[in-house]
């Protein structure tokens, strides 16, 4: 039912959110999270394993250009990322987001879902299910889950 | 938190390297390397949501959302696909862009 909807398009081309005060400290304890990893796993020369799906290789097979874009792009990378996390940072109690601030929350719910899904190896075929309570990665499947199901209601909307 | 990222020297003086004597030979190579085409490939992932994939290439490429999707269904069911093309500076400006998107994105010469 549209009520039901927790996000809804409006004419003015912004967007209604409808979610609960616990996903808004989720959501801004997570991007925190990604703010710090960013910040303290990318010294010069290296990538962390942990955020290597963040900065992927561009020239496959041609390592001089490889090392020059690395070189040159990743300050870059790294600058319009923290742009992305400032705005949703700035716009977390909003109960209405302009189509710029959307997009920041979109970019940034799937820059989480690339570090958690690369740590928790995600294959695509793979329904995700809940794992046994003993999974020592129990809690981050479970947000993972949940990221990619608010990322999906976050593109529906922004394609309206 | 201490800023790590405030050197900036790595990116000063970019593009300035060339040499003030130019041979014909560096020419002719540099020729080469811009004329020929240049593509950029998205590549299948197994985190990238397929509506995801479908919005980056509308938003950073103006794509309708029957391309976009046509391409975003090759990506999964072929692996990749050239999802644009041209000269190297333009296809690494455009893999920066889907790079920033977080898309699995490579260039390389058209052959």
């Amino acid at each position: 039912m549209l009520f039901d909807r927790r996000f809804r398009a409006k004419r003015n081309g912004s967007v209604e959110i409808n979610i609960t005060d616990e996903e808004r400290r989720l959501i801004a304890d997570l991007v925190e999270q990604l703010r710090e990893l960013v910040l303290s796993t990318s010294p010069e020369g290296s990538v962390d394993d942990s955020i290597r799906r963040l900065y992927p290789t561009a020239y496959v097979d041609d390592p001089e250009h490889e090392h020059e874009y690395q070189r040159l792009m990743r300050d870059q990378l790294l600058e319009r990322r923290l742009g992305h996390l400032d705005v949703v940072e700035a716009t977390l109690q909003d109960r209405e987001l302009s189509s710029e601030s959307l997009t920041a929350w979109i970019t940034s719910i799937n820059d989480v879902r690339l570090v958690l899904g690369t740590h928790l190896d995600v294959s695509e075929d793979e329904e995700p299910t809940f794992a046994a309570s003993n999974d020592p990665d129990q809690q981050q499947r479970a947000i993972y889950q949940y990221l990619s199901h608010l990322l999906g209601e976050l593109l529906d909307v922004a394609g309206n | 938190m201490s800023p790590c990222f405030s050197d900036t020297s790595s990116v000063t003086g970019a593009g300035v390297e060339s040499s003030p004597v130019i041979t014909a030979d560096e020419i002719s190579d540099s020729l080469t390397d811009e004329d020929v085409p240049w593509v950029v490939l998205v590549w299948n992932d197994p985190i990238n949501l397929m509506s995801y994939v479908v919005f980056v290439l509308q938003k950073l490429f103006g794509y309708s959302s029957e391309k976009a999707t046509q391409l975003m269904l090759d990506v999964h069911e072929k692996g990749r696909a050239v999802v644009a093309n041209g000269t190297r500076e333009k296809a690494e400006s455009d893999v920066f862009r889907l790079h920033e998107y977080g898309l699995w994105a490579t260039m390389q010469k058209d052959s």
